[in-house]
């Protein structure tokens, strides 16, 4: 089963390359973003089969070692 | 006095650890990250670099390394463990010390000399130091300390303070803030004190000819104080 995860940065965390981003896409003519926030993604292939269980392995490597919860929260976006 | 300087792959800063703690009399050995056991050790210290090419967060891979379990058992019986530069963002990420260490405010990879000024001396590693405010040297990419509201007030609580980026008068303040650091922190202790991370080197700072001397009197005084 393949999980998908995103890690973005907590809400009060200052994420400056999302910040530079946001002027550049400014800059070539992009009119009307508010923000960006930029995050990582990671695709998880493991053999386990019952979603429940593999996404609670997901759940745990996520806390152990993909974020760091002091910044940053995941969220489990897709199980196939 | 024996100490340990734990090297993981992209570590460059071992050597010169090695070279500043036996100038000062310490007898060191260099111990390799997959090793299971710590030697006999008055003193750890997590070196500079960039270990694992600072892949997914800087230091998140070094703190799970092997050699890491005894550190944290040695930590944790209250052994000195000191982590410089990215050993300080090993030390957060393994929870030996609080926070996090953020991208640079500015995005840019900093390498210069700046002022630190010592906050808490009622520590083993700068007790009757005859200096208040260093010069030392940085160079990093990640040293932006942050923490959660409740961690920096507890932080404050238990003076776990250690540096503060300041001018060469002590002043501390948004100018001499290189980094963005929360309340322009240089360098923490865990509550006990027992543990010591700080972004600055005093390694580089040993030899009259090259640099100044302010590293040197930190070794002299930590030796002395581990005694």
């Amino acid at each position: 089963m393949k999980i998908s995860v995103i890690i973005t940065l907590k809400k009060d965390v200052l994420d400056p390359q999302g910040k530079v981003i946001h002027q550049t896409l400014d800059g070539m003519g992009f009119e009307g973003i508010n923000e960006v926030r930029q995050g990582k993604y990671f695709e998880i292939d493991t053999n386990e089969s019952d979603k429940k269980k593999a996404e609670e392995k997901v759940e745990e490597m996520c806390k152990k070692l993909l974020a760091n919860l002091v910044i940053e929260d995941f969220k489990i976006i897709g199980s196939q | 006095m024996h100490s340990s300087v734990i090297t993981f792959p992209g570590s460059n800063c071992d050597r010169d650890m090695d070279v500043a703690l036996k100038k000062f009399g310490f007898k060191n050995k260099m111990v390799w990250h997959d090793d299971v056991e710590l030697p006999k050790s008055d003193l750890v210290v997590l070196p500079g670099g960039f270990s694992y090419g600072d892949y997914l967060r800087c230091g998140s891979m070094a703190s799970k390394s092997k050699i890491m379990k005894s550190v944290l058992n040695f930590a944790q019986g209250g052994g000195k463990v000191m982590g410089i530069c990215n050993g300080f963002q090993i030390l957060v990420e393994s929870g030996l010390l609080p926070g996090v260490l953020l991208r640079n405010k500015y995005l840019e990879f900093i390498c210069k000399n700046v002022f630190v000024k010592a906050n808490n001396k009622n520590n083993s590693y700068f007790k009757d130091d005859k200096k208040d405010i260093y010069k030392f040297h940085i160079a990093h990419n990640e040293g932006n300390y942050f923490c959660s509201k409740e961690q920096i007030k507890e932080i404050n609580d238990n003076n776990q303070i250690a540096l503060f980026y300041s001018d060469e008068n002590g002043n501390v303040n948004e100018q001499s803030n290189p980094n963005g650091s929360l309340q322009n922190i240089a360098g923490i202790f865990n509550k006990q004190k027992n543990i010591l991370g700080m972004m600055p080197h005093p390694e580089r700072m040993i030899d009259p000819a090259l640099s100044g001397e302010d590293g040197s009197i930190f070794f002299e005084n930590l030796i002395n104080n581990l005694k």
